[in-house]
Protein backbone atom coordinates (compact mmCIF):
# COMPACT_ATOMS: atom_id res chain seq x y z
CA UNK A 1 0.00 0.00 0.00
CA UNK A 2 1.27 3.72 -0.66
CA UNK A 3 1.70 5.64 2.06
CA UNK A 4 -0.87 8.87 1.69
CA UNK A 5 0.49 12.16 1.40
CA UNK A 6 0.62 14.10 4.59
CA UNK A 7 -1.88 16.96 5.31
CA UNK A 8 -0.21 20.17 5.94
CA UNK A 9 -2.15 22.25 8.71
CA UNK A 10 -2.95 25.09 6.26
CA UNK A 11 -4.84 22.37 4.09
CA UNK A 12 -6.62 20.83 7.16
CA UNK A 13 -7.89 23.99 8.70
CA UNK A 14 -10.10 24.33 5.28
CA UNK A 15 -11.86 20.87 6.17
CA UNK A 16 -12.55 20.78 9.09
CA UNK A 17 -16.55 21.36 8.29
CA UNK A 18 -16.55 18.53 6.13
CA UNK A 19 -14.76 16.25 9.02
CA UNK A 20 -17.28 16.47 11.46
CA UNK A 21 -20.06 16.17 8.97
CA UNK A 22 -18.63 12.92 7.90
CA UNK A 23 -17.56 14.20 3.95
CA UNK A 24 -14.32 13.84 3.94
CA UNK A 25 -13.37 10.77 1.04
CA UNK A 26 -11.59 7.79 3.37
CA UNK A 27 -8.33 8.97 2.35
CA UNK A 28 -8.76 12.82 3.53
CA UNK A 29 -10.29 11.38 6.61
CA UNK A 30 -7.31 9.11 7.11
CA UNK A 31 -5.03 11.94 6.20
CA UNK A 32 -6.83 14.31 8.51
CA UNK A 33 -6.91 12.04 11.92
CA UNK A 34 -2.91 11.33 11.17
CA UNK A 35 -2.02 14.82 11.00
CA UNK A 36 -3.95 15.60 14.43
CA UNK A 37 -2.54 12.55 16.13
CA UNK A 38 0.97 14.30 15.30
CA UNK A 39 -0.02 17.94 15.82
CA UNK A 40 -0.41 19.92 18.81
CA UNK A 41 -1.42 23.34 17.38
CA UNK A 42 -4.27 21.68 15.21
CA UNK A 43 -5.54 19.91 18.19
CA UNK A 44 -5.45 23.28 19.94
CA UNK A 45 -7.62 24.39 16.42
CA UNK A 46 -10.18 21.83 16.07
CA UNK A 47 -10.75 22.35 19.76
CA UNK A 48 -11.58 25.93 19.55
CA UNK A 49 -13.32 24.75 16.30
CA UNK A 50 -16.08 22.98 18.24
CA UNK A 51 -16.23 25.46 21.16
CA UNK A 52 -17.10 27.64 18.37
CA UNK A 53 -19.91 25.61 17.48
CA UNK A 54 -21.11 24.63 20.59
CA UNK A 55 -21.08 28.74 21.58
CA UNK A 56 -23.03 29.21 18.41
CA UNK A 57 -25.47 26.90 20.01
CA UNK A 58 -25.79 28.46 23.09
CA UNK A 59 -27.68 31.63 21.51
CA UNK A 60 -30.95 31.87 22.30
CA UNK A 61 -33.25 31.94 19.34
CA UNK A 62 -35.34 35.16 18.58
CA UNK A 63 -38.68 35.43 20.06
CA UNK A 64 -41.92 37.14 18.52
CA UNK A 65 -42.89 39.80 20.98
CA UNK A 66 -46.29 39.29 23.29
CA UNK A 67 -47.91 41.76 21.13
CA UNK A 68 -47.22 39.82 17.79
CA UNK A 69 -47.66 36.06 19.68
CA UNK A 70 -51.29 37.48 20.83
CA UNK A 71 -52.45 38.94 17.80
CA UNK A 72 -51.73 35.77 16.02
CA UNK A 73 -53.57 33.80 18.63
CA UNK A 74 -56.81 36.06 17.71
CA UNK A 75 -56.22 35.68 14.20
CA UNK A 76 -56.04 31.60 14.75
CA UNK A 77 -59.63 31.68 16.36
CA UNK A 78 -60.92 33.58 14.13
CA UNK A 79 -59.57 31.32 11.69
CA UNK A 80 -61.33 28.04 13.65
CA UNK A 81 -64.61 29.34 13.56
CA UNK A 82 -64.50 30.01 10.14
CA UNK A 83 -63.34 26.46 9.00
CA UNK B 1 -44.47 15.94 19.85
CA UNK B 2 -43.12 16.05 16.57
CA UNK B 3 -44.04 17.97 13.63
CA UNK B 4 -46.53 15.48 12.76
CA UNK B 5 -48.42 15.07 15.26
CA UNK B 6 -48.57 18.37 15.75
CA UNK B 7 -49.75 19.35 12.21
CA UNK B 8 -52.88 16.93 12.72
CA UNK B 9 -54.00 18.41 15.60
CA UNK B 10 -53.28 22.18 13.93
CA UNK B 11 -55.71 20.78 11.32
CA UNK B 12 -58.21 19.47 14.15
CA UNK B 13 -58.46 23.48 15.83
CA UNK B 14 -56.07 22.81 18.71
CA UNK B 15 -55.01 26.14 19.89
CA UNK B 16 -52.42 24.68 21.93
CA UNK B 17 -50.52 23.00 19.01
CA UNK B 18 -50.84 26.08 16.57
CA UNK B 19 -49.56 28.00 20.03
CA UNK B 20 -46.53 25.46 20.33
CA UNK B 21 -45.39 25.31 16.67
CA UNK B 22 -45.32 29.03 16.54
CA UNK B 23 -43.07 29.08 19.77
CA UNK B 24 -40.98 26.01 17.94
CA UNK B 25 -40.45 28.35 15.15
CA UNK B 26 -40.32 31.84 14.89
CA UNK B 27 -37.08 32.22 16.10
CA UNK B 28 -35.51 31.05 13.44
CA UNK B 29 -38.02 32.51 10.79
CA UNK B 30 -37.16 36.14 12.50
CA UNK B 31 -33.64 35.38 11.93
CA UNK B 32 -34.42 34.48 8.35
CA UNK B 33 -36.71 36.75 7.21
CA UNK B 34 -34.37 39.54 8.73
CA UNK B 35 -31.95 38.81 5.69
CA UNK B 36 -34.48 40.16 3.19
CA UNK B 37 -36.41 42.92 5.26
CA UNK B 38 -35.10 46.34 6.64
CA UNK B 39 -35.65 46.17 9.89
CA UNK B 40 -37.04 43.71 13.23
CA UNK B 41 -40.37 45.66 12.76
CA UNK B 42 -40.76 44.26 9.29
CA UNK B 43 -39.45 41.08 10.19
CA UNK B 44 -41.91 40.50 12.77
CA UNK B 45 -44.86 41.61 10.44
CA UNK B 46 -43.40 39.37 7.49
CA UNK B 47 -43.14 36.41 10.62
CA UNK B 48 -46.77 36.98 11.31
CA UNK B 49 -47.94 37.09 7.86
CA UNK B 50 -46.53 33.74 6.98
CA UNK B 51 -48.35 32.00 10.09
CA UNK B 52 -51.64 33.36 9.00
CA UNK B 53 -50.45 32.04 4.98
CA UNK B 54 -50.17 28.32 7.06
CA UNK B 55 -53.45 28.81 8.22
CA UNK B 56 -55.14 29.64 5.16
CA UNK B 57 -52.78 26.83 3.36
CA UNK B 58 -53.51 24.28 5.53
CA UNK B 59 -56.45 22.24 3.31
CA UNK B 60 -54.13 21.99 0.23
CA UNK B 61 -50.83 20.85 2.28
CA UNK B 62 -50.67 17.27 1.30
CA UNK B 63 -47.60 17.11 3.15
CA UNK B 64 -45.36 16.24 0.10
CA UNK B 65 -42.27 17.97 1.88
CA UNK B 66 -41.78 18.87 5.94
CA UNK B 67 -44.05 21.15 7.61
CA UNK B 68 -40.66 22.88 8.44
CA UNK B 69 -39.73 23.16 5.08
CA UNK B 70 -42.83 24.44 3.78
CA UNK B 71 -43.07 27.08 6.49
CA UNK B 72 -39.40 28.48 5.72
CA UNK B 73 -40.53 28.05 2.32
CA UNK B 74 -43.55 30.47 2.73
CA UNK B 75 -41.92 32.89 5.00
CA UNK B 76 -39.02 33.37 2.06
CA UNK B 77 -41.56 33.74 -0.79
CA UNK B 78 -43.30 36.73 1.71
CA UNK B 79 -40.24 38.05 2.99
CA UNK B 80 -38.99 38.24 -0.71
CA UNK B 81 -42.18 40.04 -1.81
CA UNK B 82 -42.07 42.57 1.08
CA UNK B 83 -38.00 43.21 0.38
CA UNK B 84 -37.91 44.05 -2.84
CA UNK B 85 -40.34 46.55 -1.87
CA UNK B 86 -38.74 47.95 0.11
CA UNK B 87 -35.40 47.68 -1.84
CA UNK B 88 -33.64 44.88 -4.62
CA UNK B 89 -33.08 41.61 -3.39
CA UNK B 90 -31.12 39.01 -4.91
CA UNK B 91 -32.76 35.70 -5.37
CA UNK B 92 -30.93 33.39 -2.35
CA UNK B 93 -29.51 31.09 -4.54
CA UNK B 94 -27.31 33.34 -6.32
CA UNK B 95 -26.07 35.20 -3.28
CA UNK B 96 -25.05 31.35 -1.84
CA UNK B 97 -23.16 30.99 -5.15
CA UNK B 98 -21.54 34.37 -5.03
CA UNK B 99 -20.42 34.06 -1.10
CA UNK B 100 -19.35 30.24 -1.37
CA UNK B 101 -17.37 31.35 -4.76
CA UNK B 102 -15.62 34.08 -3.09
CA UNK B 103 -12.04 32.53 -2.12
CA UNK B 104 -11.42 33.21 1.52
CA UNK B 105 -9.28 31.51 3.43
CA UNK B 106 -10.44 30.11 6.92
CA UNK B 107 -7.23 31.10 8.37
CA UNK B 108 -4.66 34.20 7.22
CA UNK B 109 -2.28 32.78 5.29
CA UNK B 110 0.33 34.78 6.83
CA UNK B 111 -0.38 32.53 9.67
CA UNK B 112 1.24 29.49 8.41
CA UNK B 113 5.14 29.16 6.79
CA UNK B 114 5.51 29.26 3.05
CA UNK B 115 5.13 26.48 0.31
CA UNK B 116 8.70 26.79 -0.10
CA UNK B 117 9.79 25.93 3.62
CA UNK B 118 12.62 23.15 3.85
CA UNK B 119 10.64 21.34 6.30
CA UNK B 120 7.30 22.34 7.22
CA UNK B 121 5.79 24.17 3.75
CA UNK B 122 2.31 25.25 4.81
CA UNK B 123 2.53 24.07 8.38
CA UNK B 124 1.85 26.98 11.24
CA UNK B 125 3.85 29.85 11.82
CA UNK B 126 1.59 31.25 14.16
CA UNK B 127 -0.28 28.52 16.01
CA UNK B 128 -3.33 29.14 17.59
CA UNK B 129 -3.10 30.22 21.02
CA UNK B 130 -5.07 28.54 23.62
CA UNK B 131 -8.15 30.08 24.95
CA UNK B 132 -7.29 31.40 28.25
CA UNK B 133 -10.04 32.16 30.38
CA UNK B 134 -9.80 35.05 33.13
CA UNK B 135 -12.04 35.85 35.97
CA UNK B 136 -13.55 38.87 33.13
CA UNK B 137 -13.23 36.34 30.02
CA UNK B 138 -14.86 33.27 30.79
CA UNK B 139 -15.70 30.57 28.02
CA UNK B 140 -19.51 30.04 28.99
CA UNK B 141 -20.01 33.68 29.82
CA UNK B 142 -22.74 35.92 28.61
CA UNK B 143 -20.68 38.46 27.60
CA UNK B 144 -18.93 35.71 25.35
CA UNK B 145 -21.94 34.47 23.72
CA UNK B 146 -23.27 38.44 22.98
CA UNK B 147 -19.84 38.36 21.03
CA UNK B 148 -20.68 35.46 19.06
CA UNK B 149 -23.88 36.78 18.19
CA UNK B 150 -22.45 39.97 17.09
CA UNK B 151 -19.84 37.77 15.29
CA UNK B 152 -22.82 36.29 13.10
CA UNK B 153 -24.47 39.84 12.87
CA UNK B 154 -21.62 40.84 10.66
CA UNK B 155 -21.41 37.62 8.11
CA UNK B 156 -22.43 37.90 5.00
CA UNK B 157 -25.93 36.94 4.44
CA UNK B 158 -26.01 33.53 2.85
CA UNK B 159 -23.19 32.49 5.68
CA UNK B 160 -25.60 33.98 8.28
CA UNK B 161 -28.82 31.87 7.31
CA UNK B 162 -26.44 28.81 7.08
CA UNK B 163 -25.21 28.90 10.35
CA UNK B 164 -28.48 30.25 12.09
CA UNK B 165 -30.21 27.05 11.38
CA UNK B 166 -27.25 24.60 10.88
CA UNK B 167 -25.83 25.66 14.57
CA UNK B 168 -28.56 27.68 16.40
CA UNK B 169 -31.39 26.34 15.60
CA UNK B 170 -30.01 22.33 15.36
CA UNK B 171 -31.07 21.19 11.85
CA UNK B 172 -30.05 18.61 9.53
CA UNK B 173 -27.97 19.97 6.81
CA UNK B 174 -30.32 18.09 4.30
CA UNK B 175 -33.17 20.29 5.15
CA UNK B 176 -30.96 23.45 4.89
CA UNK B 177 -30.32 22.70 1.84
CA UNK B 178 -33.70 22.35 0.66
CA UNK B 179 -35.23 24.90 2.56
CA UNK B 180 -32.55 27.50 1.27
CA UNK B 181 -32.79 25.32 -2.22
CA UNK B 182 -28.85 25.47 -2.08
CA UNK B 183 -26.41 22.37 -2.69
CA UNK B 184 -24.89 19.89 -0.08
CA UNK B 185 -21.74 21.64 -1.52
CA UNK B 186 -22.08 24.79 -1.17
CA UNK B 187 -24.50 24.54 2.26
CA UNK B 188 -21.01 22.88 3.51
CA UNK B 189 -18.42 25.82 2.18
CA UNK B 190 -20.89 28.31 3.72
CA UNK B 191 -21.27 26.71 6.74
CA UNK B 192 -17.38 26.24 7.40
CA UNK B 193 -16.89 30.35 6.22
CA UNK B 194 -18.97 30.88 8.90
CA UNK B 195 -17.80 28.84 11.81
CA UNK B 196 -14.13 29.66 10.76
CA UNK B 197 -15.15 33.65 10.95
CA UNK B 198 -16.95 33.43 14.17
CA UNK B 199 -13.50 31.36 15.76
CA UNK B 200 -11.19 34.07 14.19
CA UNK B 201 -13.10 36.66 15.89
CA UNK B 202 -13.47 34.66 19.29
CA UNK B 203 -9.63 34.39 19.28
CA UNK B 204 -9.60 38.14 18.87
CA UNK B 205 -11.84 38.32 21.89
CA UNK B 206 -9.89 35.84 23.58
CA UNK B 207 -6.40 37.53 23.58
CA UNK B 208 -7.72 41.30 24.31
Amino acid sequence: MTELPEMPCQELVEVVTDYLDGALSAPDRARFEAHLADCDACRDYVDQFRETISLVGRVEPEQLSPQAREQLLDAFRGWRVRS
Amino acid sequence: MDDGALLERLRAGDEAAFTELVGRYSGALLRLVRMYVPSAAVAEEVVQETWLGVLSGLDGFEGRSSLRTWLFRIAINRARTRGSRERRTVPFASLADREAGEEHPSVAPERFLGPDHDRWPHHWATPPRRWEESPDRRLESHETVERVLAAIAQLPPAQRAVITLRDIEGWESSEVCNTLEISETNQRVLLHRARSRVRADLETYFAE
